[in-house]
């Protein structure tokens, strides 16, 4: 019996399509991406079901480390201009009106009131949320945020602000508390924390109600 | 195809000319498809598609008065305790005395605090009765007659010491995803810290 002829193929495949398709998606992703902002204090976000973005707007954002150190970080130069100015007159710290200046460029604040003057000579480079203690914020009794708060009041007299709450997943709760208990005594009762989106659990009631618009 | 044509297109050469060897312009284009194959997976994988949300909550003014403060139903009361190591616990209207009402639950699995939530909120609409308040609110609401039956119902959190911010926007997140109208955020007493760490030390191994 004769065997049939099987004309012989080339296995050579032309990559080129496929070349171009990959080049094509890189395109993309490179143009589509948007890179995480550089974070002064890294702080991994629990996740919530909630929809809504955080605002865009400049506003006042308080970090609290995994450890429990709370930074605070004023997004508008010139609020955090009239804070460093409240908090200097207030707490008499003796700066003058050129270490204000350069405290007003500093990415966030973390240390102590007393030690804010000493914390300027800290190199750009060395600035880093791990070298500092944190506002302190540990007990009610020397609890800061309240004083850096009431700067922060002061500097807005009055207008809408947007206060952001950014902790991290692993911090305990009596730091999260002591900061609230803070805003509570500057009369700041409306923030905002952040988190990660998650989806709604089905079948639960959220799932199956249509949500309120907000 | 990755290839050029070189051919001098039917140009006949003269007899005193050499022929030049005719080259492959064929390019294997493997390691580039690999190259870029690498590089959509790197920027995939560093690219940030979710932004984050924002959770809002409204703090209650601290009243010092015990006289203006909110009293809850104690048959609408659920609170529910944080301890450590994601444990929850829990209890329905007034802590007892000897504790027989303090249980222990849990964020995801059987019997987790959603469940509890859930069951409870049920337990107050079923029990409810209409009242002349109810029926402005109903009034209010397009005459949607749930929007009052759950009002009652008061979820009470007491975050321990040792609990974390995750435990707390897990909770509050729970207050979300079962439409929980009213839940507090209060601080936790002495003896509930004292029944907590003794549940703890009775089974370690629990999560």
């Amino acid at each position: 019996m004769a065997r049939p002829k099987i004309p012989r193929k080339s296995t050579n495949i032309d990559m080129t399509a496929m070349c171009d398709v990959a080049f094509l998606l890189l395109t993309f992703f490179i143009l589509a991406t948007e890179f995480k902002p550089e974070q002064a204090v890294a702080v991994t976000t629990p996740t919530s079901v909630q929809k809504d973005p955080v605002p865009p707007e400049e506003g006042v954002l308080v970090s609290i480390s995994p450890d429990g150190k709370v930074f605070l970080n004023i997004q508008n130069p010139e609020r955090r201009q009239a804070v460093l100015e409240d908090l200097n007159k207030r707490k008499s710290l003796g700066m003058s009106d050129a270490e204000i200046a350069k405290a007003n460029a500093l990415p966030f604040f973390g240390a102590p009131v007393t030690q804010l003057k000493s914390s300027l000579s800290v190199p750009a480079d060395k600035y880093i949320s791990a070298s500092f203690p944190g506002i302190p914020a540990k007990d009610s009794a020397n609890n800061e945020v309240t004083e850096w708060m009431q700067s922060v009041v002061a500097a807005y007299k009055g207008e809408k602000m947007n206060l952001l709450l950014k902790g991290d997943m692993n911090s305990k709760y009596p730091y999260f508390k002591n900061v609230i208990t803070a805003f509570k005594k500057n009369n700041l009762m409306k923030f905002q924390m952040v988190t990660n989106p998650e989806n709604v659990p089905t079948g639960t009631e959220l799932f199956l109600t249509p949500r309120k618009k907000t | 195809m990755a290839e050029m044509d070189v051919s001098s297109g039917g140009h006949k050469k003269g007899p005193g000319v050499k022929k030049s060897k005719k080259l492959s312009t064929r390019v294997d284009l493997t390691p580039m498809v690999d190259l870029g194959f690498l590089l959509i997976t790197f920027f995939i994988f560093t690219t940030t598609m979710s932004q984050p949300t924002a959770m809002k909550l409204n703090l209650p003014k601290d009243v010092d008065n015990p006289d203006e403060q909110n009293e809850a139903k104690e048959s609408g009361a659920l609170t529910i305790l944080l301890g450590g190591d994601n444990h929850v616990f829990y209890y329905e209207g007034k802590l007892s005395s000897d504790g027989s009402n303090f249980r222990s639950s849990s964020f995801s699995g059987d019997s987790s605090i959603r469940d509890v939530i859930i069951r409870k909120k049920k337990e107050v609409i079923r029990i409810h009765q209409h009242t002349s308040s109810c029926a402005e609110i109903w009034a209010k609401n397009g005459n949607n007659e749930n929007s009052c039956k759950d009002r009652d119902l008061v979820v009470v959190i007491k975050p321990g010491e040792e609990s974390t911010y995750k435990n707390v926007v897990d909770i509050l997140d729970e207050m979300a995803i079962n439409v929980i109208q009213r839940y507090a955020l209060v601080d936790i007493s002495p003896g509930e810290v004292q029944l907590i760490s003794a549940t703890e030390a009775a089974n370690p191994a629990k999560k």
